[in-house]
């Protein structure tokens, strides 16, 4: 872990410390001394904790688990930014190296109403959840599986659904969203499997059911900052949004006359 | 009916409902710019284009009604997504950073406000003359160029319009993303259409009060003699 260029930083932390979700919660100041500039930002967090440890102090509770950057649980709003400065990075792969010696860093929760705090700078996801409950998925019969090149996919809808399948669903959309929205997490997911054959069927009912989770989750609506395409370390694209809007314009003006036609061929 | 309700009660189908009237309205601010840069090709011009106008009434009262039902839909649902905007983010950061957002895109409540009062104002003062010092009914050449010869009025206008350019260029982009009129192909012209429309209605329009205040455009002749009258009324009000 010190090996490397050596160089080590001293630094102030600003975290947002908080007993439990009904707690009101303050920033609390610590001291982050002789950080090595090879150590990812939440190996910094654990050298802080395991002095605050030492000291018989409560250490700083945050999420993380593969710490590789593909499990979507690690997410910090570092100096105002979910992921901290670098683009394209979760906060598990966000290295120190991109801070300075002396640099007050500001560190912060997810802020959403749909992500309630637990727990210092951990928050609830699980509105996530419920969203791709209500929809994220296909329905398929049960039986022996398919030839994988049985059903043609055009190259260009395969690249796309795999775009938008980079999400990792870690909410960093949400975090840097003036409006707290979750449309790019919607999006990529409606995307995803709508692009692809094996999704059409329901294509319709899943943009419709998710949408309505999602607002009733209380996320807000989308006002085209881009911030959430600035912060996604998967570099999901806005287009996805625009994709799903027109996706569910179509739901809803042709909702009807699915219904009617599926009564006719009975 | 119910597909219907749970559309507009959406946070999709009130941005609809947000791009649509705004979409008519962007059509009608860039038709009127238009229309008025016929001030431009004599004093008598503007005149006959307003009777020409007032030749078809059901039309013109049909269009007006289309429009104030945009303006109070697009209202609407501003005031209904704010709501939720708010609710959803009740906290914010101690740090606020921004990359890629822009001013345009943050100010869209306050230039849409600003462009609420104007709207006011603008219909008080050259539509039913309530607010204008020498309104005379069918004179719109005289009235316009009477209008704009008091700066304070002027300088009203001018702002306003700055506040139009910056929100229809977040506007007419946040628009097309709306509607999901997004293509790869034409990702690059989404943005400088919406640049181009927002600097020419802003442009066109600002130039009417500029070119009164610099002379350039005079009142038609025969009431040439009052052509100092406004700056008495001006020198009263202040
Ligand atoms: C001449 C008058 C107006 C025109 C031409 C106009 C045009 C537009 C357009 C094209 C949009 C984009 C819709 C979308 O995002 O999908 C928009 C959005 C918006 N307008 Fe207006 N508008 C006008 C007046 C107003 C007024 C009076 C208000 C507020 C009182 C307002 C507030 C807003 C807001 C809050 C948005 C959403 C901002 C966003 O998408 O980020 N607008 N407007
Ligand atoms: S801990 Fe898994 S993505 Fe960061």
């Amino acid at each position: 872990m010190s090996s490397g260029n050596g160089k080590t930083l001293n630094l102030t932390l600003e975290v947002w410390r908080q007993k439990g979700p009904k707690d009101p919660g303050k920033f609390v100041t610590y001291d982050a001394h002789g950080i090595s500039t090879d150590m990812s930002f939440l190996e910094m967090l654990d050298v802080v904790n395991e002095r605050l440890n030492e000291k018989g102090e409560e250490p700083i509770a945050f999420d993380h688990d593969c710490r590789e950057g593909i499990c979507g649980m690690c997410g910090l709003v570092i100096n105002g930014r979910p992921h901290g400065p670098r683009g394209a990075t979760t906060t598990c792969q966000l290295h120190m190296r991109s801070f300075k010696d002396g640099d007050t860093i500001t560190i912060e929760p997810w802020r959403a109403t749909a992500f309630p705090v637990l727990r210092d700078l951990v928050v609830d996801r699980s509105a996530f959840d419920r969203i791709i409950a209500s929809g994220g998925f296909i329905s398929v019969s049960t039986g022996n599986a398919q030839d994988a090149n049985a059903i043609p996919v055009p190259k260009e809808a395969a690249e796309l659904a795999m775009d938008a399948a980079a999400c990792i669903g870690c909410g960093a959309c949400v975090a840097a969203c003036p409006n707290a929205s979750a449309m790019l997490f919607v999006a990529a997911k409606v995307s995803h499997l709508g692009l692809l054959p094996q999704g059409q069927p329901e294509r319709e009912s899943r943009v419709t059911k998710m949408v309505a989770k999602m607002d009733a989750e209380g996320f807000g609506s989308c006002t085209n900052h881009r911030e959430c395409e600035a912060a996604c370390p998967k570099e999901i694209p806005v287009q996805f949004i625009a994709r799903m809007n027109r996706d569910y314009l179509k739901a809803s003006i042709f909702a009807g006359r699915r219904e009617a036609r599926a009564g006719d061929s009975a | 009916m119910n597909a219907a309700k749970a559309f507009f009660g959406s946070t999709i189908g009130q941005k609809v409902v947000m791009a649509v009237t705004g979409l008519i309205l962007f059509g009608f601010v860039l038709v009127h710019m238009a229309g008025n840069l016929q001030v431009y090709a004599g004093p008598t011009k503007l005149d006959e284009y307003g009777e020409l106008l007032r030749k078809a009434p059901a039309l013109l009262w049909g269009a007006r009604l289309v429009l104030l039902g945009s303006a109070l839909a697009h209202v609407w649902a501003m005031l209904s997504l704010t709501k939720v905007n708010m609710d959803a983010r009740p906290t914010g950061y101690r740090v606020e950073t921004y990359k890629k957002s822009d001013y345009a895109s943050r100010t869209m409540r306050l230039t849409g406000i600003t462009l609420g009062a104007f709207i006011v104002f603008h219909i008080l003062h050259l539509t039913t003359g309530t607010v204008h010092p020498q309104f005379v009914e069918g004179a719109v050449h005289n009235n316009f160029v009477f209008g704009f010869q008091a700066p304070l009025v002027s300088g009203f206008y001018i702002v306003a319009m700055l506040c139009l350019g910056l929100h229809l260029y977040h506007g007419v982009w946040s628009m097309t993303q709306t509607l999901g009129l997004a293509h790869p192909k034409y990702d690059l012209l989404r943005h400088a259409a919406a640049t181009a429309f927002a600097a020419i209605i802003v442009a066109g329009n600002i130039s009417f009060p500029v070119a009164v205040l610099a002379g350039i455009v005079k009142p038609a002749a025969p009431v040439i003699a009052q052509a100092t009258a406004p700056a008495d009324a001006t020198s009263v009000r202040e």
